[in-house]
């Protein structure tokens, strides 16, 4: 197993290449205005780094969010059209359920939030073994049910008022997707986890059906 | 490098996904898929609407124009992308996708420029571009005159609109008179059945001697027009109007063209650019080419439309001069400048 995985939905652009067992390269830059630029290169540059060949992967494995649109899609296309022109799967991945996986949050109940501007985040809840029963939704910070729960990602760092327990990760990291996605090929049931890799806007767009002409004359 | 590559093409500039694939001056497919009908009742792009189109689309235009095209993706030499300008978020769904599949594959990416793809793809129509151009570019985010030396790297702009674009007059003038959008084509439909000079409307800039354009005005008069029939009571000859209006925009548009090619000793130009599908712009422009003795060069309209083979087109007669490849950092530019042909 040779999985490239990347995670463009926060503002951290993180790519890593992964066997299955363990992370051979990774790559993490937080610039939330670059995810286009940045992507390609860092793909590149693990692969390089790992010292192995593109050809030689065997699957992709890609945050789908949610996460603010431009820079999911900049992920989501390129593993799309990684996958079709190397003639390998890609699977998705909830970019909350990639940080969550990396939460130790010591036996209890636990949320992720991150960023999802116009004053707003993206949240789950999830339960002690990892398992998300609530979200992903997107929420103003204030109706968000925190409970006093302790949380991850983003979120707590920006609304700390708000969420009382702050752990880490701030951002998810992708050789944390390769792994949640090699466990979930090797179960045998990948489908009880993995996504197809379609994004998680979460939201409409921001369109408004026009009413009748305004009047020019006065 | 062969003097004819075999280019793949991507534009995601507006509401096209677009992906063609050229050998040299050969056309061998031109797919697109357009979210247009998702943007009607809006009464324009909603670019957000057209970013998520673009992703949905990618990969099914792609493998579409590979099957058309009938060859294989390791076949090709470059993969050529619309770097700008153009809508952010849709440029960067297209950019992205032309940098992982130019990757995977091993070959050279090409960010090129949307305005100079524009001229460029009249090649795969009337052949190799004379030694210089004057290009009229007109759709519904640009209306532009271009000298045109060299379309892989010498270009500069003569004029362009100081305010809406033609296209954009259009799909105002549509929505007054009630008819749907996108207005070019019901606009011209209409106006065929009308009387040019019905209603003198104004044609802003024609005498201040630049080669600049203004329709925002030429749009209210319009507007302002319809509603005092409306107040009086009476009907509103929608025909009339329709061929009042694309009149004065056919007129001013074909005048400063004419211009811009005396005033630069220039004998050819191109028209490009979805407005270059109206068909009195085309008429007019032919006449008044002919009594200025210069030659017209207009693609078939699917080649004026947003398309990916214009990319490709442009890409190959780039990667034919052996120019030098963008690189994988290469960025998205919503603006541009048509100076910049190839960005690195």
């Amino acid at each position: 197993m040779l999985l490239l995985g990347l995670d463009t939905a926060t503002p951290a652009v993180t790519v890593a290449l992964h066997d299955g067992g363990q992370p051979l390269a990774q790559l993490v830059t937080v610039d939330a205005h670059r995810h286009a630029e940045l992507l390609a290169p860092a793909v590149a540059r693990v692969i390089a780094d790992a010292g192995v060949s593109r050809y030689d992967l065997t699957g992709i494995v890609a945050g789908v969010g949610p996460g603010p649109y431009t820079g999911l899609r900049v992920g989501l296309v390129t593993a799309r059209v990684l996958g079709a022109a190397l003639g390998i799967p890609v699977y998705g991945l909830c970019t909350l359920d990639a940080i969550a996986a990396d939460v130790d949050a010591g036996g209890g109940d636990f949320l992720v939030a991150t960023d999802a501007r116009r004053r707003e985040l993206y949240w789950a809840r999830y339960d002690a073994a990892g398992r998300r029963t609530v979200g992903p939704e997107v929420a103003r910070p204030a109706d968000i049910p925190v409970a006093g729960l302790p949380s991850a990602g983003e979120g707590p760092m920006l609304y700390p008022g708000l969420f009382p327990g702050g752990l880490g990760p701030a951002f998810p990291a992708a050789a944390t997707l390769c792994r949640v996605a090699a466990a979930a090929l090797e179960s045998g049931d990948p489908d009880k986890l993995l996504l197809a890799p379609e994004p998680l806007y979460l939201r409409r767009p921001d369109a408004r059906e026009p009413g009748a002409p305004k009047r020019v004359s006065q | 490098m062969t003097d004819r590559p075999l280019v793949l093409g991507i534009e995601t500039s507006c509401d096209e996904t677009g992906v063609g694939i050229v050998r040299g001056r050969e056309l061998l497919a031109d797919e697109v898929a357009s979210s247009m009908d998702q943007h009607a009742r809006f009464g324009g792009v909603v670019p957000e609407v057209a970013s998520r189109a673009h992703l949905e689309a990618m990969v099914p235009v792609l493998e579409g124009a590979f099957a058309k095209a009938g060859v294989k993706p390791d076949d090709i030499d470059a993969v050529a992308v619309t770097a700008g300008p153009g809508l952010a978020g849709a440029l960067m769904v297209g950019v992205a996708a032309a940098k992982a599949y130019a990757y995977a594959l091993g070959k050279p990416l090409y960010g090129v420029n949307h305005l100079a793809a524009h001229v460029a793809v009249d090649q795969l129509e009337h052949g190799p571009l004379p030694a210089s151009c004057v290009a009229l570019l007109v759709s519904g985010g640009h209306s532009s005159l271009l000298l045109v030396p060299d379309v892989t790297g010498d270009v500069s702009s003569l004029g362009s609109t100081i305010d809406d674009a033609a296209g954009e007059a259009y799909d105002k003038v549509a929505r007054v008179l009630g008819l749907p959008f996108p207005g070019g084509p019901p606009v011209d439909k209409a106006a065929r059945e009308g009387r040019a000079d019905a209603i003198r409307f104004p044609r802003a800039k024609l005498h201040d001697g630049t080669l600049d354009f203004s329709f925002a005005g030429l749009k209210t008069a319009v507007a302002r027009w319809v509603e005092a029939r409306k107040d009086a009571g009476e009907p509103v000859p929608v025909a009339d109007v329709a061929a009042s209006f694309q009149e004065a925009v056919a007129d001013v548009l074909t005048r400063k063209a004419v211009t811009a090619c005396r005033e630069h000793g220039v004998t050819d130009l191109v028209i490009g650019g979805g407005v270059a599908a109206n068909s009195r712009l085309r008429a007019l422009a032919a006449a008044r080419c002919e009594s200025a003795g210069i030659r017209l060069r207009v693609p078939r309209p699917g080649l004026c439309t947003d398309n990916g083979a214009m990319v490709a087109a442009l890409g190959a007669e780039i990667v034919a001069r052996g120019r030098p490849p963008s690189t994988l950092a290469l960025p998205a530019d919503s603006s541009l400048p048509i100076t910049e042909v190839l960005v690195p």
